[in-house]
C-alpha cells in the first residue's frame, strides 16, 4: 500500500518532464504514434460499446432494439421516449429520493469523517493507534457478513422502511476517516504546532488550517461517497419497501421486472439514471482518481 | 507516515494534566463518528459472530446451540451450490480483471495527447450504477437477438450460448460483465504503480537490446509486484462477497446456477428471518476471505524476503 500511496496520482500528471515511458520513445515516429492511437481507439470502442448501445436503444422503438442486423443509429430518433418515461414511472420522485439520500449521507460522512480524522492524525493520546487499527480492520470485513445483525437492529428499532436505516448505516463509514487521515498525515505537524503556539485551540486548527488545506481530499471523499450512495442497490433494496421512498435504482429495477418487453423504455431509464453520475464524474474526475490512487479503496 | 514520531514541543508543564487534556480532545474529535461506527458497524460485526452459534428465527427466542448451525450447513445443498458458484465466480473474476486492468494500464501509460480521455472512458464503467449495467448487459447477452450472439453468429458460431438464460452460461455472462465493470478501477491502481518505475530501467534494458516483451517480464512485472499483490487481495475480497451484481442481473438463476454465498445469507437471514443460520453462513464466508487473505500475505512476505 505504501507504494501506491507515494505514487503520483495518475490523473494529476500533466506535461511531464522529458523522458519517455516504455513503448513510446520520446514521442516516437509518426507511424508509432498512429499505431498507439489505433490501439487506444480500439480499446476505447471495446469498453464503450455497451454505452453506445444503451444510448442508441434508448432512442428506438421497443421492437427495433433487437433488430437483426443491429442498427447502431436508429432510423428515426425517438426523443419522445425521454418525455414518456416521466409519465410511465414516478422518475422525478425517485431521482429526488436518490439525491436526498446521497447529499445527506455525503454531508454527514464529510463532517464526521474529517473531524474524527483530525483526532487520529494530529492529536496524540493513548489507545489512539489501536482504535485506528480497529477502524481499518472493519474496512476489510465484507459488509455481507454483518448485514443480518444490522437488519435485526433496524427492525427492532422500527426503522425499516425509513431513510433513517440507510442514513445511519452509511454515514459513519470507516472509509471516510481513513481517507481523510491519510491526507492529514501529509500536512506537516509544524504547521499545527505553530498555530498552537499562536494560541489557536485544536478545534480552531482543524477548522482554520487543516480543513482549508485538505480541500482535494474532501472533494475526493465527497465524490466517492455521493456516487456510491447514488448507485447503491442493496441498502435501499433491503430496507425500503414503499414505492414513494424508492431510489432511482430501485425504481428502474422494478420497471424492468414489470415491463420486460419495453426494451427501449428500460434503456431510456438507464440513460437517465446514469446521466447525473456522468456529469458529476466529468466535473470532478481528477478527485475521483486521486481518491482511489491514494487510498486504494472504494 | 513520517510525521507520527515528532514529539510535541510543549510537554514541559504539568505532565498529567496535559495527557488528560489530549485524551479528552482526541476523543471529542473521534466521538461523533465513533458513536455511529460502533453502533452500526462494530456491534453488528461482533454480533454476527455470536449469532452463528444461536438458534434464532425471527419468531423464536434465541437459544445457544453451539455448532449445530454449522452441522446443518454442511448438509445443506444450497450452501454447497452457493460455495461452488462463489469459487467459480472468483476464479473467473480475479485473473480476468487483473489481466484486463494491467493491459489497460500499460496501454494507457503513454504520453500522448488525449490519453486522459481514454483513461476516463476506461474508468467510467466502474462508477456506472449496477442496475444500468445489468439492464444493458442482460440485453447484450439476449440469447435470440442480442448483439453478442449476432456477432458470434456472424463469426460462424452456429449455436451461440444462451448466456443468462442457460444454467451453464449464466455465470460466464456475469463474470464478463463484472470484469468490464471493475477493470477501470484496478487500472487506476496499476497506473499509479507504473509511474513509480524509474525510466532508467527501461533505458538500460534498451541499451542491452531487450525487446518489449523482455522489458515487460524483466522490469514492468517485477516492479509492479507490490501493486499486483494489493490488487489481488482487493479482488479476492471483492469476488468472495459478490452480491449486488448477481441480485440485479440474474437473481441467482436460472435455477441456482448463479446463487452465491452472500445471496444465500441475504435469503436465509433477511427474507426467511433465520438469523442464527444465516450468520453461520456469514461466518464461513468471513473465514474463507480471511484465510485466503492471510495466505496471500504469507506468500507475499516469502517472495519479498527472497
Amino acid at each position: 500500500m505504501t507504494a501506491l500511496h507515494d505514487a503520483p496520482p495518475a490523473a494529476a500528471q500533466r506535461r511531464p518532464p522529458a523522458g519517455a515511458e516504455d513503448g513510446d520513445r520520446s514521442g516516437g515516429s509518426p507511424l508509432r504514434r498512429a499505431l498507439a492511437y489505433l490501439t487506444l481507439t480500439v480499446l476505447a470502442v471495446l469498453v464503450l460499446v455497451p454505452f453506445a448501445w444503451m444510448v442508441s436503444s434508448a432512442l428506438k422503438r421497443d421492437n427495433e432494439v433487437f433488430a437483426v442486423p443491429i442498427q447502431w443509429i436508429p432510423r428515426e430518433l425517438r426523443w419522445s421516449n425521454f418525455v414518456e418515461i416521466w409519465e410511465r414511472i414516478p422518475l422525478l420522485t425517485y431521482l429526488g429520493n436518490s439525491a436526498f439520500l446521497s447529499v445527506t449521507i455525503t454531508l454527514l460522512q464529510l463532517l464526521t469523517g474529517s473531524f474524527a480524522a483530525y483526532g487520529f492524525a494530529k492529536v496524540r493520546f493513548p489507545g489512539r493507534d489501536a482504535l485506528f487499527v480497529a477502524y481499518i480492520a472493519t474496512i476489510a470485513v465484507p459488509w455481507q457478513a454483518y448485514m443480518v445483525p444490522q437488519y435485526i437492529m433496524m427492525q427492532k428499532a422500527d426503522l425499516t422502511n425509513t431513510y433513517w436505516a440507510i442514513i445511519l448505516l452509511q454515514a459513519f463509514g470507516a472509509f471516510g476517516v481513513f481517507l481523510m487521515r491519510q491526507y492529514y498525515m501529509s500536512i506537516p505537524d509544524d504547521l499545527c504546532e505553530a498555530a498552537r503556539i499562536d494560541g489557536l485551540s485544536e478545534y480552531g486548527i482543524y477548522w482554520r488550517i487543516i480543513l482549508p488545506l485538505s480541500k482535494p481530499a474532501l472533494a475526493s471523499l465527497a465524490l466517492l461517497t455521493f456516487v456510491n450512495t447514488w448507485n447503491d442497490y442493496m441498502g435501499p433494496f433491503i430496507y425500503l419497501t414503499s414505492n414513494e421512498l424508492w431510489t432511482v435504482q430501485l425504481g428502474l429495477r422494478s420497471f424492468v421486472g414489470q415491463y420486460d418487453a419495453e426494451y427501449a423504455m428500460m434503456m431510456t431509464g438507464a440513460v437517465l439514471s446514469v446521466l447525473p453520475i456522468l456529469v458529476i464524474f466529468l466535473l470532478g474526475q481528477r478527485y475521483f482518481i486521486r481518491g482511489i490512487a491514494t487510498s486504494g479503496l472504494k | 507516515m513520517a510525521h507520527v514520531a515528532t514529539p510535541p514541543a510543549t510537554t514541559a508543564p504539568p505532565h498529567r494534566r496535559r495527557a488528560w487534556r489530549d485524551i479528552l480532545i482526541g476523543w471529542s474529535f473521534i466521538l461523533p463518528n465513533f458513536v455511529g461506527f460502533a453502533l452500526f458497524t462494530l456491534i453488528p460485526m461482533v454480533a454476527a459472530f455470536a449469532l452463528a452459534f444461536l438458534d434464532w428465527d425471527s419468531y423464536s427466542t434465541p437459544e445457544w446451540v453451539g455448532l449445530d448451525n454449522f452441522q446443518r450447513l454442511f448438509s445443506d445443498e444450497n450452501f454447497h451450490v452457493a460455495l461452488r458458484n462463489t469459487l467459480y465466480y472468483a476464479l473467473g473474476h480475479i485473473p480476468l480483471t487483473l489481466v484486463a486492468a494491467l493491459g489497460l494500464a500499460i496501454a494507457l501509460n503513454r504520453k500522448l495527447r488525449g490519453v486522459a480521455f481514454f483513461r476516463t472512458a476506461a474508468f467510467f464503467p466502474y462508477i456506472t450504477s449496477l442496475v444500468a449495467v445489468a439492464i444493458v448487459w442482460n440485453m447484450l447477452f439476449n440469447p435470440t437477438a442480442g448483439p453478442i450472439n449476432q456477432l458470434l453468429e456472424a463469426l460462424g458460431v452456429a449455436h451461440p450460448p444462451k448466456w443468462v438464460a442457460s444454467t451453464d452460461w449464466a455465470m460466464p455472462a456475469v463474470i464478463v460483465t463484472s470484469v468490464w465493470r471493475d477493470m477501470g478501477y484496478y487500472m487506476v491502481l496499476y497506473l499509479a504503480g507504473l509511474q513509480t518505475i524509474p525510466k532508467e530501467y527501461y533505458e538500460a534494458a534498451r541499451v542491452d537490446g531487450a525487446n518489449a516483451w523482455q522489458r515487460f517480464w524483466g522490469i514492468t512485472l517485477p516492479c509492479l509486484r507490490p501493486t499486483t499483490f494489493f490488487v489481488v487481495v482487493m479482488l479476492t475480497i471483492q469476488s468472495f462477497k459478490v452480491l449486488d451484481l448477481i441480485v440485479v442481473m440474474t437473481d441467482g438463476g436460472p435455477g441456482r446456477s448463479t446463487l452465491v454465498l452472500s445471496q444465500l445469507i441475504y435469503r436465509e437471514g433477511i427474507i426467511e428471518g433465520k438469523f442464527g443460520y444465516s450468520s453461520a453462513i456469514a461466518l464461513v464466508l468471513f473465514v474463507i476471505v480471511l484465510t485466503v487473505t492471510v495466505v496471500q500475505f504469507r506468500i507475499n512476505e516469502r517472495r519479498s524476503a527472497r
